[in-house]
């Protein structure tokens, strides 16, 4: 890698070049591509390293591994938190709403590759000269030099900008807590006076299939109550459903549940008869002897 | 293989990456594809730098990366704050700017 | 003291009297005619007094200046509130003053029962105010408010009498074709600043002898057609005979002596300017010869008393335009027969105004006759005014008349013959409608008397007092001693004026700094010009002898011939104004109103139209999506590119 030839690649390098290349291109399109944000991160992510590499390839060894700490690293893992604020499944539909906006799109895209292209096989770019002599003195050095000597001011500048960005985004996501917080007898009584849910909200998945934190509770009749629900679930709208087919077999659940109380001993000696798959069952069961042993 | 292969390669991932920005409606998708154009950006300047033998190429990618990182932390920030005013991350519900 | 400052009392004076008296009110009824008659005689006074200082002096340091304040004080415009009273203006201020004085010393009794007579001397005496100011003026905007300022009063006086819808509508009609009158003047003045750059008398006088003799004309024109709409003439002369809607002094004071008149004032003071336009003057002596004969023969035609005198006021006032036309020689004969005309036709109203206010307001001359009887002073003083305008020998009239017609036969050539055959003519029809007059009214069988069952032909002119019953027998008497003495001394300057004036050729002198007298070289002697104005004369008076003294008049007017119905009609003029100027303007408007709907209106709505729906359209492009503005920013970026490529290729 030292002896970077001047005018075309080694072998090795075109191989990588070709193999690389496309992983990078298809990890671009899947970027823009996929529907949930993970997954296009995951694959921006792909596409960068795969950079890093190239970066490597051409010499820059310091900007390769600053790609791979600092961008991969550093910038797409903030995505990746972003992403986890603002909701990990809200995935977006890809269908498009403004009219005529995706072939635009497209000839948008295509239009600058062409121009590009042609920009590019216009320009007289015969003679590559190569990193070698620049990389003499190791390429972490030579960027000092730079750095350092003309391009100090830019550097210096830079890091105003940092400075600012970073006061910026704690300006911007930071609330001022204009009112006091509310103590904990406050809020009782708040909720006395309102007088709509006296007791505690009731839990996430109570006699539904799951307990899971995203299933609303079922109410006795059957239907999914979304107080049960964590508010930011709700507001993101990430209540998983639970479709008609499992109130149905809840209420064959059910059935067979009474069938049983009926014949109480059946229940006591076989009690894996249904398998792990009934567990919520189980569960709802318990719960149904427990309320009745209370009323008594 | 002419290390100009380079070169296509980042005007490639350039105009997917505006494609990418017409097309998705995610903030933070789109955010990711000026990501990608800036990263397309990037080899272009280092494949230069190659291409000129200096390392001014890579002094620029360099930039071009702080500055990014700065642009990307902005961003975010706005777009979580966005999120919390809103309840959506979609550059569509933004439509204010029409009469 | 100084006499200068006093110059600005004289327009003070009566100025005070009408801010006093029209803001008085009620409290003020008593004495307000005393006071406004006071004043008005403060002023002939001042009048006098500058006038014996003026005697004193030479001819050449007796003109004055006084400047009062800078008005419109700004770089390149300079507009002075200042005044100027040489012989010309003198001469008018003592008529005005003088006359002014006689008819509201005569208004006092005349308008004793009309319970508005404080208002009326207010009005009056806002008229004497913008009269002097007009004569005393030392520019032409300041003599342009004085202008307006007698137009203004002229209005308010003819609708004095506002109850009656005749009365209304004259004053609009006569304050309508004034207004294009004054139009002129304010072209005159506009383009009087353009050429010279200023409007001052002096400097615009002294300017225009090296003036381009267009610009003159121009000027000339505009002043000719500001003066034929305040002194009546062809063809804005519409307006004089239904302003005799107004009360009988005001006719006598406004439409008669001295308002009518400024506009041979006008056209005297701005000699200068016609000096230097020969086709303007032209104009002047044309204008003047027409409307001479035009009024004669609307004279000749009008039972009504004062139209009939107002027909002969277009007529005279004829007569002094033809005079200023013809140029130096002619200026100061205008001015003389101005004076003299003032002295004996206001005589002549006030004598018509104390006959009506003997035969209860009663104006058909078909309904006097063998009045002499009853009212001996009218009839006396009437008749030396009678005597006086038909150029009688030793009379005032003879004497300006006869100047006047010498002069147009010494404009020279084909003009000179023909102004002054119209002038001869007009003398002989001036002698035939006046003994007519005369005739109708004073002599012959008293037709008022069958009247009792007659219902009357045409509506009075002027309201009936309570007491005056329209169908009861009138009873002629004689007026009041307040209107007699008026008429008395109206009557001794009718008789005196001219001769005083012309022995040795003393007004000429008096007015030669200012106009410039030019003795002209006539073709007839000046002996040649009396003997035939006295046989035009005898003629005239003959034939209305045989008409109307030696046969019966009939109490109502026969058919007559076409000439006859037409100058009742005023020989058209209404007819002519309604049709070429009413039907005309309506129908001109008509068009410019349908040219501005569609065209102009299609025009600016169309544009409005277009641009609408273009934004419309392009607002469909600012659909608040940030994608789409993307869109166009890569578009944009694309073509930036493509253009820069484009410019590497070539």
């Amino acid at each position: 890698m030292t002896a970077l030839a001047a005018y075309t690649t080694s072998t090795g390098e075109a191989f990588q070049f070709w193999v690389l290349g496309t992983v990078a291109v298809i990890g671009a399109l899947c970027t823009i591509l996929m529907r949930k944000a993970v997954h296009s991160a995951l694959c921006l992510a792909g596409t960068m390293i795969i950079l890093a590499v190239f970066y490597l390839a051409n010499g820059a060894y310091f900007l390769g591994i600053v790609q791979i700490v600092v961008y991969t690293g550093a910038i797409m893992m903030l995505f990746l938190f972003v992403v986890m604020l603002v909701g990990v499944t809200a995935a977006d539909s890809l269908k498009e709403t403004i009219k005529g906006q995706r072939w635009l799109a497209a000839v948008c895209g295509f239009g600058f590759a062409l121009l590009l292209f042609a920009g590019i096989g216009n320009a007289s770019l015969k003679d590559f000269e190569g990193l070698a002599k620049a990389n003499e003195g190791g390429n972490v050095e030579g960027l000092a030099t730079l750095i350092f000597t003309k391009y100090v001011f830019a550097f210096e500048i830079t890091g105003a900008l940092l400075i600012t960005a970073t006061v910026g985004a704690m300006v911007l996501t930071h609330r001022e807590r204009t009112e006091r917080a509310k103590t904990q007898r406050e809020l009782a009584e708040e909720r006395v006076r309102e007088g709509k849910h006296l007791p505690p909200l009731p839990a996430p998945g109570v006699y539904a299939r799951h307990n899971a934190v995203d299933i609303a509770g079922l109410l006795p009749d059957g239907t999914p109550s979304e107080l049960t629900v964590n508010r930011t679930l709700r507001e993101r709208g990430q209540i998983r459903d639970v479709s008609t087919e499992a109130l149905n077999d809840l209420r064959a659940l059910e059935q067979r549940a009474t069938d049983r109380l009926e014949r109480p001993d059946l229940r006591r000696t076989d009690p894996g008869r249904n398998g792990d798959g009934d567990s919520g069952a189980e569960h709802a069961a318990a719960a149904g002897e427990q309320t009745e042993e209370a009323s008594k | 293989m002419n290390p100009v292969n380079y070169l296509y390669l980042a005007a490639l991932l350039f105009a997917i990456g505006a494609s990418g920005v017409l097309i998705r409606r995610n903030a933070i998708v789109v955010f990711m594809c000026i990501e990608l154009m800036l990263n397309a950006c990037n080899l272009a300047f280092v494949a230069f730098s190659r291409l000129h033998g200096n390392l001014d190429g890579q002094i620029i990618a360099f930039f071009t990366m702080v500055v990014a990182a700065a642009e990307v932390v902005v961003g975010l920030a706005i777009i979580v704050s966005l999120f919390r005013s809103r309840h959506s991350a979609s550059v569509d519900d933004a439509s204010l700017m029409k009469l | 003291m100084n006499t200068e400052n006093l110059i600005a009392l004289l327009v003070a004076a009566p100025l005070l009297g009408a801010v006093v008296l029209l803001c008085g009110g009620r409290r003020l009824d008593r004495v307000g005619h005393w006071i406004g008659t006071l004043l008005s005689a403060l002023s002939f006074v001042i009048g006098l007094v500058l006038f014996t200082d003026m005697l004193g002096k030479g001819a050449e340091d007796r003109s004055l200046h006084q400047h009062l304040f800078s008005w419109i004080p700004v770089e390149g415009f300079q507009a002075d509130v200042a005044f100027q009273l040489d012989q010309l203006s003198m001469t008018f201020v003592l008529l005005i003053s003088g006359v002014g004085t006689l008819i509201h010393l005569y208004s006092i009794g005349y308008m004793e029962h009309d319970e508005r007579r404080r208002r009326f001397f207010g009005y009056l005496n806002l008229f004497l105010a913008a009269m002097l100011l007009l004569v005393l003026a030392d520019n032409y905007l300041l003599l342009y408010v004085g202008w307006e300022g007698v137009g203004l009063a002229s209005y308010l006086l003819i609708g004095f009498w506002q109850h009656k819808p005749s009365a209304a509508t004259a004053a609009k009609k006569a304050f309508l074709v004034n207004r294009v009158g004054d139009m002129g003047l304010s072209i005159a003045i506009m383009l009087m600043f353009t050429t010279f750059g200023t409007f001052a008398f002096g400097p615009v006088l002294e300017a225009s002898e090296g003036t381009s003799e267009g610009k003159l004309t121009a000027i000339g024109l505009m002043l000719l057609l500001a003066a034929c709409g305040k002194s009546a003439q062809v063809p804005l002369q519409s307006w004089l005979g239904d302003a005799m809607e107004g009360p009988t002094p005001v006719s006598a004071l406004i439409h008669a002596a001295t308002m009518v008149t400024a506009g041979v004032y006008l056209i005297v003071r701005s000699g200068a300017i016609f000096n230097g336009a020969p086709d303007a003057q032209l104009a002047v002596t044309v204008v003047g010869a027409v409307t001479l004969l035009f009024g004669a023969i609307v004279g000749c035609a009008k039972d009504d008393i004062k139209k009939a005198l107002a027909g002969s006021t277009m007529s005279q006032i004829g007569y002094m335009i033809l005079a200023a036309g013809l140029g130096p020689i002619g200026y100061v004969f205008a001015i003389m027969h101005l004076v003299t005309h003032g002295f004996f036709k206001a005589g002549l109203f006030l004598g018509a105004g104390s006959v009506m206010h003997g035969m209860n307001d009663e104006v058909d001359m078909r309904k006097y006759g063998g009045l002499r009887k009853y009212m001996p002073v009218t009839f006396v003083t009437f008749g030396l005014g009678y005597l006086a305008i038909i150029g009688f020998p030793g009379l005032s009239g003879f004497f300006s008349k006869d100047k006047i017609i010498e002069a147009a036969f010494a404009k020279g050539g084909t003009e000179g013959w023909i102004l002054g055959s119209v002038a001869l003519l007009g003398a002989a029809i001036t002698a035939y409608y006046m003994t007519r007059v005369m005739l109708l009214t004073f002599f012959g069988e008293e037709r008022w008397r069958h009247r009792a069952t007659a219902s009357p032909e045409q509506p009075s002119a002027e309201p009936a007092a309570e007491t005056r019953g329209q169908h009861s027998e009138p009873h002629p008497h004689e007026s009041p001693r307040s209107m007699t003495i008026p008429m008395i001394l109206l009557a001794v300057g009718s008789v005196f004026a001219g001769g005083f004036f012309s022995i040795g050729d003393r007004f000429t002198h008096w007015l030669e700094p200012v106009t410039h007298h030019d003795h002209g070289d006539s073709p007839l002697s000046a002996a040649t010009v009396t003997g035939a104005t006295m046989v035009v004369l005898v003629v005239g008076v003959t034939l209305a002898w045989f008409q109307y003294g030696r046969r019966p008049v009939p109490a109502v007017a026969p058919r007559g011939s076409l000439l006859t119905r037409a100058a009742r009609r005023d020989l058209l003029q209404d007819d002519f104004n309604h049709v070429v100027l009413v039907r005309g303007g309506e129908h001109l408007t008509r068009s410019l109103v349908y040219v501005d709907h569609t065209l102009v209106d299609g025009v600016v709505n169309g544009t409005a139209a277009s641009v609408g729906g273009l934004s419309g359209r392009l607002r469909k492009l600012q659909n608040g999506y940030a994608r789409s503005y993307a869109v166009s920013m890569f578009g944009g970026a694309a073509v930036l590119i493509v253009a820069t490529l484009l410019m590497r290729a070539v």
